[in-house]
């Protein structure tokens, strides 16, 4: 007890209390002055609207994956459940080389888009696929224990009334899903908006167009900026609570699993 | 699922268009961006391959990473039963805080996970002057990669003991005890039976994060060739330097890393009949 108790203070607490201790000694002005230059502005608008766009993505394919997965039988489906953990498995550096090297205009992918203009890599669209990636795995497993347990008799309930199948799925089963969906596409938001490992390859890292916050914030500290990486550490952190905190609240609210 | 009739069954159109999508997309995120990185790593040949995984940086990065695991893995396995055997066998006040403190390395950026002990330790951080004046390097060393990487992985044991371990709950304990086994006996003959499984799994899922993990061991390790630079900075050093081939055959190996971790993970999930969880 006691152990559990030190181990996770040290280890934890203490250094990110320290965060804001640190940036709370700048002072609001301070504070205010270090996060609202146009290239933090710029990055924060990228992160957040990129971690956004990239977990409705996931809900959208996270629902149907978990949908074919829970609902379907055909073979391969064990081997295809198995790899939706890949993103969890494989070390983000990995993947965002993998990733670059695919949509790379010289790469498999790239190379099929760049006669139509379309640039993947190195611009937004590339930190999007990133981002999908890594989030993925997040909706689909916690979807897939509320869908297994999910009654079927409801579905034949409806069915004998009347519904389509459709309908049976807009009104029936979609307002049962709809809160472990929510809890799913929070937590891939939560990973995406802090993530950095797979996103500093594909994202060209050019300031104030394809920079993310968590790049901003390693290149404050190389040129030793520590108040403005701390201030933007503060920032997220506080995201971050407050993210933590409105999971927790859904996953009580609707006890999806006491422990996703 | 065998009682579906037909009237919860989607129709054939609607199956194939969904398990259609599903596949298109799997592929597209998830198994080509996999078979590239063996393919770009073997694309010079065999003798590059071995020539690059082999070659005395690539060698030095591989051990640094394993030192990390080897440090990190036990301290959190420890930590993991610790904090599970407190919150499932004993009742206190601020028990459901304590569980939200555990997963917040999760919810942190590994950006700023690493950035703490750099405001911590580095040579302007609160303990910097003291460690300068003794000669001990944290920063930008072995201890500072070693405290982010125990940071990231954290939580990865400990939840996945906590909800079995609370299911458990303390009667088989009591029964051993009042036999008259000691503590130790009936942690080592009834606690670890029960729960070797789940805590196999976290060990798995903590190591995979161990050895893999980039953003917070990037902000402390300097990136000192040789020295400080894990197998996932290597490969990232690399890939920067335009070595594209030897860059790939790196990152096969943790790519293999990856496989085997995901291999176990659903042999354990399959023999011990665990449920899905997200780390």
């Amino acid at each position: 007890m006691g152990f559990t108790l030190a181990y996770l203070g040290l280890i934890v607490l203490f250094p990110l209390l320290l965060v804001f201790v640190k940036a709370s000694g700048l002072g609001w002005s301070g504070l205010l002055h270090a996060v609202s230059t146009p290239r933090v502005l710029a990055a924060c608008r990228l992160t957040f609207g990129l971690s956004a766009l990239a977990c409705l993505l996931n809900c959208v394919f996270g629902l149907l994956i978990a949908w074919v997965l829970v609902r379907y039988r055909f073979p391969g489906r064990g081997f295809l459940d198995a790899s939706v953990d890949l993103p969890f498995a494989m070390p983000t550096a990995v993947a965002g080389i993998a990733l670059t090297g695919i949509y790379a205009p010289n790469g498999w992918i790239g190379s099929l888009l760049k006669p139509y203009g379309i640039k993947v890599a190195f611009a937004p669209p590339g930190i999007l696929i990133a981002l999908v990636f890594i989030g993925l795995p997040f909706v689909v497993r916690t979807l897939q224990p509320v869908l297994e347990d999910f009654e079927i008799a409801q579905e034949e309930a409806a069915a004998s009334l009347g519904a389509t199948r459709w309908q049976t799925f807009c009104r029936v089963v979609f307002p049962q899903l709809a809160p472990a969906l929510v809890t799913g596409t929070t937590l891939a938001f939560a990973r995406a908006v802090g993530e950095y490992g797979s996103v500093v390859f594909i994202a060209g890292n050019m300031p104030g167009k394809t920079e993310i916050v968590p790049l901003l914030i390693i290149t404050k500290l190389e040129q030793y900026d520590y108040a403005g990486a701390t201030a933007l550490a503060a920032l997220m952190l506080l995201i971050s609570f407050a993210l933590l905190l409105l999971i927790n609240f859904l996953q009580r609210k609707t006890l999806v699993r006491p422990n996703t | 699922m065998s009682v579906q009739t037909r009237s919860t069954q989607d129709p054939l159109w609607a199956r194939i268009l969904l398990i259609g999508g599903m596949f298109a997309f799997l592929c597209l995120f998830l198994f080509v961006p996999l078979a590239s990185v063996f393919v770009e790593a073997f694309r010079k040949g065999l003798a590059v391959y071995a020539a690059a995984i082999t070659e005395e940086n690539a060698r030095s990065a591989i051990v640094l990473t394993l030192t990390l695991a080897v440090i990190c893995v036990p301290l959190n396995a420890v930590f993991g039963l610790a904090a599970a055997w407190a919150i499932a066998k004993f009742s206190f006040k601020g028990k459901s805080l304590l569980l939200a403190l555990i997963d917040l390395p999760f919810a942190v950026s590994p950006v700023v996970s690493g950035l703490v002990y750099v405001l911590l330790f580095g040579a302007n951080g609160v303990f910097g002057a003291w460690l300068q004046a003794h000669d001990i390097q944290i920063i930008f060393a072995v201890p500072g990669m070693a405290l982010a990487t125990i940071f990231v992985t954290f939580p990865f044991v400990a939840r996945e003991l906590i909800p079995l371990m609370q299911a458990q709950g303390n009667d088989q304990e009591y029964a051993a005890l009042s036999l008259g086994a000691s503590g130790w006996q009936t942690f080592l003959r009834v606690t670890l039976p029960n729960i070797k499984w789940a805590l196999f799994y976290g060990i798995i899922l903590c190591n995979a994060r161990a050895m893999g993990e980039f953003g917070a061991v990037s902000v402390v390790s300097g990136h000192i060739r040789g020295e400080t630079n894990t197998l996932p900075l290597h490969v990232e050093v690399l890939y920067n330097e335009y070595n594209s081939a030897a860059a790939f055959a790196c990152a096969s190996i943790l790519s293999l890393l990856g496989l085997l971790t995901l291999g176990l993970k659903t042999f354990i999930e399959w023999r011990a009949g665990l449920r899905h969880r997200n780390p």
